[in-house]
This record gives C-alpha cells, sequence and structure tokens, in this order.
C-alpha cells in the first residue's frame, strides 16, 4: 500500500474499491472502510462482478464482466479528462506520458464501455466524479484486479487513475493494494523472489550482487531465475529435478492440478518443510516438520509495509523444529555453515543489506512496529509514500493501455465463467482453517454460486449437488443459488481438498509480466446431475 | 483548560473532558460497567456516578462535563450506598454462576461486589429470566442470564465492526440483546468478530472455542501478530501449560497499531490448528511410497546428500526453493539465502501472485 490502513478509516473522503472483497478478506480493514463510510460520510465506490458486502454499501456500485477492469478504468479516466476534473498541476509537476495516455483513454466513452463491461454508461459517470472531485480518494484492490492476464495493464490503469486525479501522496488518498496473506509483503521485501534480493535490490545488478556476495563470503549467480509457475512449467517438462518447499501447498494454490501434480511427480526429488501434511507435502520424498507463528519469534510486514514482531508463545510439538533452524542445518550440512543465535540476529543481518529496513531494531518495533522505508535508526518510518507526489523514479509515468478481453472466453461447449475466491472463515488452501474446529465447522464445504435465472435454466435448486466443468476437468460440488452474480458467471473458494477449483482453472493464460494466473476467469459449464 | 477539586485536591484538565476522564488523567479511578473509551457513549449504568457539590442528583462521570469550580467527591458515603443498590439491582438480574463461570477473576461485576462488599440481593423477588443458551454457532457462548444490559457489545457491533447484528429488545426488567428477530447469530448479519467478547465486561458472551480451558489468570498472554491476512493484526495468544487455549485482544493504539485489539473471526477464533494432533512431530522420509518417521540428522543427511549431488550432476538452476509468505521474514531472508548463496540459484519464489 502506499497510504495507511487507519487513513482508510478517516483521512480518505472517497473509496474507490475494485476487485477486494475486502470485508471477508481483509475484514478489520473492511470495517474500517465501513466505518468512514457510515459515520463520516465517506463516498464509496465498488466495482466487482460479485455484489459483495461493501457493493451494497457504494454510492455507485459497478458489475463489470470478469476481465473488462482496464476498459472500465479507461471509461472513468475518459470522463474526468472529458469533464475537466483531472488535476493539472499534479500532472505537470509530477508526472509524464500523459498526452499517450489521454489519446488512448480518448476512445473509451461511457457508452462504448458499457458495451465491454456491461455496466451503464451513467454509472461510470457518476463513479468518476465521486472519485475525482472527492479532494482525498483513494483505490483498494486486491487478487479480483490482479489475478488476470492482463494483471499488471491492470493495476497501471489504477495508478493511472491515482496519478490523473492528483490522488497520491497525502493522507486518504493513494493506490493500495491489499495482500492477502500475513507475510506476502515480508517474503517479497525479503527477497523471496527470482529477480531480486532484499529490498528488490536486482540480481542482475552488478553492484547490489557485490555487496551480498561480500556479506555472504560466497559468489552469486547473476541471471534472474525462475517464478513459481514457470518452475512448475520447467518440472513439467522434466527439466527440474529438485524442489524444497517451504510452507506453501501448490497443490492446492496452483492453477490446473492435474499439471502440478504432473510436475512434482516428474522431480527427482521434492523435499517439503511444513506443518501439516499438506496435499503438496503427500509429494514429498522428504517432509520436515517447522514450527507455526506461535512458536517462533520474528517479524511479519503487513500490507501497509508495517514491520512487526512475532512472539513465541509455545514449544513446537514433538521434534518440530523452527522453520529457520532448519535452513540454517541443511546449509551447514551442505558446507556452507549458517548459525544464528536467534531471529533477532537474523534481522540484525538483514537490515545491514536491506535500505528499506536499516534503520530498525527489534527493540524499535515494540509496540507500534515501524513502517518501511526506515533506512536509519533515527527515521520514524513512513507512513505514506510518494509525499508532495515525490516517485522514487523521478516522474510517474501514466501508461497508455488498451484493453484486451481474457484469455479463455466462454463459448458454446463452456458458457459461463468461472471466477475464484476466498470466504471470510477459511484462509488460503485450508491447511490451518479447515483444522480448525469452529471455522471448519462453520463452513465446512465449497460452495459453487449461481444466479437464480441460472439455476432456473437448468433447473437446479439451491443446494442441490451440480457439476461443474472447464477444459480442464470437472467436480461435483454442491450449489448455492444467490442473485450477487451476473447470470453467466460462477463463483468458487479454493479452500477445499474434497472439492479443489483449482483442478479446474487455466494454467496456460499466465499475465506475461507478473506471471500471475487467470484465476478470475476460465470457461466453464455447470450440468444437473 | 478547566480547574476543578476531586476529593479534596484541586486539578486542571483539557477543555471538553468529562468527570471520568478528569478523574483518571489524575489517577482517581472510578467504577464503571457501561463507559468504553472507543465506543459511543451510554451513561445508563450509573456505576459511575459522583457526587457534586451544589447538584441535587449524582452525576454519570463518564458523560457529564468537567467544569470549572466544581467540587467532586467520588466515594463519599452516599455515592458508596448508591452503587451498592446499583450492584444489588444488577444482582437481581445477573443468574451469577461464578463457580464455572469463563470470566470468573475477570469479571467487572464480580470485582465491584468485591470492592463494595455486595454478596447478595435484596431485589430478587420479581424472579429472575431464565433464558435459553442455545445459540447454536460454533464461536460465540450467549448465555443472557448472566448479562447485565449495558449495551457495549451493541455499540462495539454497531461502532467498531459496523455490522449492527445486535440490538435492545423490550424494555426494563424484560430488556434482553437480541438479533433483529430474537433468533441466532447466524441468521443475522453477525461475522462473528466476537468484538462483542471483548467488551462484554461479565460471562454473557464467551468463546466457546476456549470453554473449559483456562481462565484469565490462568493464563499468560503473548503479544503477537495474526498468522492470517495481510491486514497485520496485533493479538494476543493466551497460553496454559504451553498449550494456547485461546486469543484476547489488546486495545491499545501503542500496542496494537493497526486492529487496536478489533479482529475478525479468523484471528479470534482461528487459533486451534496449532495443537491439531495431525501436526507433524518429526521427519519423515518416503520409503516405497510410504513415510516413515526418521531422525532429524537422517533427515537432514539424506536432504543435504541429495541436493548436493543435483547440484553436481545437473546445475544450480535445475533447483528452485519455494518460499513462504507464511513464514517470518528472518526465515525468508534465509531461504533466499539458501538458495542463491548454497544452491546457487535464483530460482526462488512464493506464492504472492496465487
Ligand atoms: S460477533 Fe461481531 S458481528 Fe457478531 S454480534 Fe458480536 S460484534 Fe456483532
Ligand atoms: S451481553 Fe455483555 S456486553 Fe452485552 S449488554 Fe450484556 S453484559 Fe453488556
Ligand atoms: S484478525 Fe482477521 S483481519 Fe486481522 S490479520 Fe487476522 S485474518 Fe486479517
Ligand atoms: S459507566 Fe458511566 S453510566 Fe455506565
Amino acid at each position: 500500500m502506499t497510504n495507511s490502513i487507519n487513513e482508510l478509516e478517516k483521512d480518505a473522503k472517497a473509496i474507490f474499491v475494485i476487485g477486494s472483497n475486502t470485508t471477508e478478506n481483509h475484514p478489520v480493514i473492511g470495517m474500517k472502510i465501513k466505518k468512514n463510510v457510515l459515520e463520516n460520510g465517506a463516498k464509496l465506490v465498488v466495482a466487482d462482478p460479485r455484489r459483495t458486502d461493501l457493493a451494497d454499501l457504494a454510492d455507485v456500485y459497478m458489475q463489470h464482466r470478469p476481465g473488462t477492469d482496464v476498459a472500465l478504468l479507461n471509461g472513468m479516466m475518459n470522463v474526468i479528462i472529458s469533464e475537466g476534473l483531472a488535476d493539472q498541476d499534479f500532472i505537470a509537476a509530477n508526472t509524464e506520458g500523459y498526452e499517450a495516455m489521454a489519446e488512448v483513454v480518448a476512445k473509451y466513452t461511457p457508452e462504448y464501455v458499457e458495451t465491454i463491461t456491461g455496466v451503464p454508461a451513467a454509472d461510470i459517470r457518476r463513479a468518476a466524479r465521486l472519485y475525482a472531485e472527492a479532494g482525498a480518494a483513494v483505490i483498494c484492490y486486491a487478487m479480483g484486479l490482479t489475478q488476470h492476464s492482463t494483471g499488471t495493464d491492470n493495476v497501471k490503469s489504477v495508478c493511472n487513475l491515482a496519478m490523473l486525479t492528483g490522488n497520491i501522496g497525502r493522507p486518504g488518498t493513494g493506490v493500495d493494494p491489499l495482500r492477502g496473506q500475513n507475510n506476502v509483503q515480508g517474503a517479497c521485501d525479503m527477497g523471496g523472489l527470482p529477480n531480486v534480493l532484499t529490498a528488490y535490490q536486482q540480481v542482475a545488478n552488478d553492484a547490489a550482487r557485490a555487496k551480498f556476495e561480500e556479506a555472504w563470503n560466497v559468489s552469486l549467480p547473476a541471471k534472474p531465475g525462475l517464478t513459481l509457475t514457470e518452475t512448475i512449467n520447467k518440472a513439467h517438462h522434466g527439466e527440474m529435478k529438485a524442489l524444497v518447499i517451504i510452507g506453501e501447498n501448490p497443490m492446492m494454490s496452483d492453477p490446473d492440478l492435474h499439471h502440478v501434480e504432473e510436475a512434482l511427480e516428474k522431480l527427482d526429488f521434492l523435499v517439503v518443510q511444513d506443518i501439516f501434511m499438506s496435499e503438496t507435502a503427500k509429494y514429498a520424498d522428504v517432509v520436515l516438520p517447522g514450527a507455526c507463528f506461535a512458536e517462533k519469534d520474528g517479524t511479519f510486514s503487513n500490507t501497509e509495509r508495517r514491520v512487526q514482531r512475532v512472539r513465541k508463545a509455545v514449544d513446537p510439538p514433538g521434534q518440530a523444529r523452527v522453520d529457520w533452524q532448519i535452513i540454517c542445518d541443511l546449509a551447514t550440512r551442505m558446507g556452507y555453515p549458517m548459525s544464528y543465535s536467534s531471529a533477532e540476529d537474523i534481522f540484525e543481518e538483514m537490515r545491514k543489506l536491506t535500505p528499506s529496513y536499516a534503520g530498525m531494531t527489534y527493540a524499535r518495533l515494540e509496540g507500534k512496529g515501524l513502517q518501511w522505508p526506515c533506512p536509519a535508526e533515527d527515521h520514524p518510518g513512513t507512513p505514506f509514500l510518494h509525499k508532495d507526489g515525490k516517485f522514487s523514479r523521478g516522474k510517474g509515468a501514466f501508461s497508455a493501455i488498451e484493453f484486451i478481453e481474457p484469455r479463455e472466453l466462454p463459448d458454446g461447449e463452456y458458457p459461463l465463467i468461472l471466477t475464484t475466491g476466498r470466504s471470510l472463515f477459511h484462509y488460503h488452501t485450508g491447511t490451518m482453517t479447515r483444522r480448525c474446529v469452529a471455522l471448519d465447522e462453520h463452513v465446512p464445504a465449497a460452495e459453487v454460486e449461481i444466479n437464480p435465472a441460472l439455476a432456473g435454466q437448468l433447473g437446479i435448486e439451491d443446494g442441490e449437488m451440480v457439476r461443474l466443468s472447464t477444459r480442464r476437468g470437472s467436480l461435483e460440488v454442491k450449489a448455492k443459488v444467490t442473485d450477487i452474480l451476473a447470470e453467466d458467471v460462477v463463483f468458487m473458494t479454493f479452500h477445499f481438498a474434497e472439492t479443489a477449483v483449482n483442478w479446474l482453472t487455466n494454467a496456460d493464460s499466465l499475465d506475461p509480466v507478473a506471471k500471475i494466473p487467470e484465476y478470475k476467469v476460465c470457461a466453464a459449464r455447470l450440468d444437473k446431475i | 483548560m478547566v480547574t476543578l477539586t476531586i476529593n479534596g485536591k484541586q486539578v486542571q484538565v483539557p477543555d471538553g473532558s468529562t468527570i471520568l476522564q478528569a478523574c483518571r488523567l489524575h489517577g482517581i479511578e472510578l467504577p464503571t460497567l457501561c463507559y468504553d473509551p472507543d465506543l459511543r457513549l451510554a451513561g445508563s449504568c450509573r456505576m459511575c456516578i459522583v457526587e457534586v457539590k451544589g447538584r441535587p442528583l449524582f452525576l454519570a462521570a463518564c458523560v457529564a462535563p468537567a467544569e470549572n469550580g466544581m467540587v467532586v467527591e467520588t466515594e463519599s458515603p452516599d455515592i458508596v450506598q448508591a452503587r451498592k443498590v446499583i450492584l444489588e439491582l444488577l444482582l437481581a438480574r445477573h443468574g451469577g454462576k461464578c463457580l464455572t463461570c469463563e470470566k470468573n477473576g475477570n469479571c467487572k461485576l464480580q470485582d465491584y461486589c468485591y470492592q463494595y462488599g455486595v454478596s447478595d440481593t435484596r431485589y430478587a423477588d420479581g424472579g429472575r429470566h431464565h433464558y435459553p443458551i442455545d445459540d447454536p454457532n460454533p464461536f460465540i457462548e450467549r448465555d443472557y442470564n448472566k448479562c447485565i444490559m449495558c449495551t457495549r457489545c451493541v455499540r462495539a457491533c454497531e461502532g467498531i465492526t459496523m455490522a449492527r447484528a445486535i440490538n435492545v429488545k423490550n424494555r426494563g426488567h424484560n430488556a434482553k440483546i437480541a438479533t433483529a428477530f430474537d433468533g441466532n447469530l447466524a441468521d443475522s448479519p453477525c461475522v462473528f468478530c466476537g468484538q462483542c467478547i471483548m467488551v462484554c465486561p461479565v460471562g454473557a458472551l464467551t468463546s466457546k472455542v476456549s470453554a473449559g480451558l483456562g481462565r484469565a489468570y490462568e493464563v499468560e498472554k503473548v503479544l503477537t501478530t495474526c498468522t492470517y491476512c495481510g491486514t497485520g493484526c496485533t493479538l494476543e495468544l493466551n497460553v496454559k501449560d504451553n498449550r494456547v487455549v485461546g486469543v484476547t485482544s489488546n486495545r491499545s493504539a501503542d500496542w496494537s497499531p493497526v486492529n487496536r485489539g478489533a479482529l475478525c473471526v479468523k484471528g479470534r477464533f482461528g487459533w486451534d490448528f496449532i495443537n491439531s494432533p495431525e501436526r507433524l512431530p518429526t521427519p519423515l522420509i518416503k520409503e516405497n511410497g510410504e513415510f516413515r518417521e526418521a531422525s532429524w540428522d537422517e533427515a537432514l543427511d539424506l536432504v543435504a546428500s541429495r541436493l548436493q549431488k543435483i547440484k553436481e550432476e545437473s546445475g544450480p538452476d535445475s533447483m528452485a526453493v519455494f518460499t513462504s509468505a507464511r513464514i517470518t521474514n528472518e526465515e525468508n531472508y534465509l531461504a533466499q539465502k539458501f538458495a542463491r548463496a548454497v544452491l546457487g540459484t535464483n530460482n526462488v519464489d512464493h506464492c504472492a501472485r496465487l
């Protein structure tokens, strides 16, 4: 997030939520948005193919066809430019590339965009005005925006919208991706990515690498590595020999599980470090028992870049061990001694190599934590980025982006759009929440959500078992009839191993830059059993 | 600034302070039941009453503004007597079952009865209500026989969670907390965040997941960060005998900067996986398609030698590490260091996109 969570509760005068079911996936953030709307009168605009809880509260709700986000955002920008609502001073002082963007956006009139997205032109106009005229407006998005073959384009488009209206660099403004997992921000910050070391220092950058080589006393590879999806593909080709998986569950979370299964089976050697016998661990040659968050010291970095302490409360079960100790032991046995006295000891090494964390110490993190960048020990941390319109790369660059259709569109055989997501009561692949007695009792199984008109056509009653199929496969699942979806869209959560929807999703349609799979759109059919 | 006298001492407080705020600012404690600094004021329980010279009636300190020249007494004999009556009236309603109550030892009603020496009630003739305890949801036990009608739960639900799932139904002796149709929480807009449990001063609302596992004075509270979504809420793991037995939250902005005590259903009730019998206690090695238990030495030696051999035979880029959005920063740092410095490959990623 460029800005902070608590700004959503008081500073934002308008909140535009696109592709985020905030009250279910970031519930406490959802509460803050609702509070601002209900108690302070903040305006709320929601764009989502599913009429979420927040949509019901919105001043304008736009139910766009899945995968048409670029068109919708261009449409809003078209209105802002043609009605003179753009912040020309901000654009002139802080950005570049405006003309090229404006030229592309010119053809996305609300009427044209209505034909693509299905959103009435009048709503697009109202939404654009609410956002542009608020004074302090923020955009919140999540996987609903990014899990598309055009995910990168979608994100660039929301950045365009924010820059166009000067909604950057002040409290209550900004572009706020709501990151899904407790420490996904931290995993990225720490260099758990194939192209960067900590704090996004490029592996291909000689100076950056040299710094780490000296600190680690080893020579480092310069060629960026493979993403998770590319690794699975390479394994599928039989070219990947060994995989070490720490606390991840690709046999639930990745698209097209047949493909993942075949890939894992082709490996010579698979090590899985986890706290449970996950769907993925079953394929391992060796399983190493790790520790959960309650059993270790350390830090997590949340979606607003706040680094906070994690504290050990209990011992791990049996002989299970804290994950960093397992990594150290393995490295040592492979001839690279790693030894640390504590998590803090590791943090101290890390921050010396990580400019945005350099000023943080465990003592300073007590209490409120710190938001990066925090480059020095007397730096207070950074609640919001790009103060006064200052971008890290000099000027903020507009991108001129044309709408591109999703990769796999409905056809005669698969006439529906399947889109996936989460429930309030479960978390990601369910390894933890499915083993929480109350959560699993409350929501014990997956359901496919379908519109009443579709249910009527197919003669399906609420609660009836139906067959959901895509080109990858099919599964039987209980139907939930609800009018929160358009007639040709069906929705399913991916938490349940018994009916894992990722057997059906598409591994071939990836965003070309981010390599993110298009979980939010694939062609599907529904049959009565 | 406002200058007033409390219990014979002259004090100054910022304009707009209530008498309660003035007292607390100067270290004078007042008993409160319905007051909650984060919630809309109710001023209904009257536990916080004080005597103000020249005023015929006692004032509820939580809502009465502090005024220049006020002379306030907080524990005068008349006030103490009035508080005893208030407590007795509450006991007439509260079917106290302290022996088995989850809140025993952490209950404001108990504390104040102890403080003011109230052990029984003269007012129970009207008969106590016998509300059934039968909401079938798996998260929250609702025992309104213990409810003292402070309405903090109602105000937390509408003012923190913004769910408006519950409200006050009926008036007077028959008043009770209920969902719109006095039914089950699952049939209301309730999202099972448990904010109502957090604010309930007595044992009327408690966690079913923690039931019977330990009371507040038996547990150690360890402040940590939630393991689920990226919001990063602060929570307290309640530990008894090296076992997590529940989750509570800290409402101070200084210790819970993101959520100030608010949690969602996963954070508050999704902790028992920690104790699941399915947790993996030992390393496992697969032999002939079956896992068998192994020692750490055997398992780690096997992994090290296999990875070493593959590195030599097929090169570092034939290997990859998937690190995790679930583990700590320190562990992620080491995992990528392991991939890059030990295996010698940049093939390291995690589920950021999934
Ligand atoms: S659990 Fe949350 S939503 Fe439900 S009644 Fe309590 S405060 Fe309201
Ligand atoms: S249930 Fe608890 S919080 Fe709610 S009114 Fe009764 S005593 Fe107060
Ligand atoms: S308590 Fe809920 S909202 Fe807060 S971090 Fe945990 S899962 Fe997210
Ligand atoms: S605490 Fe003041 S009236 Fe209840």
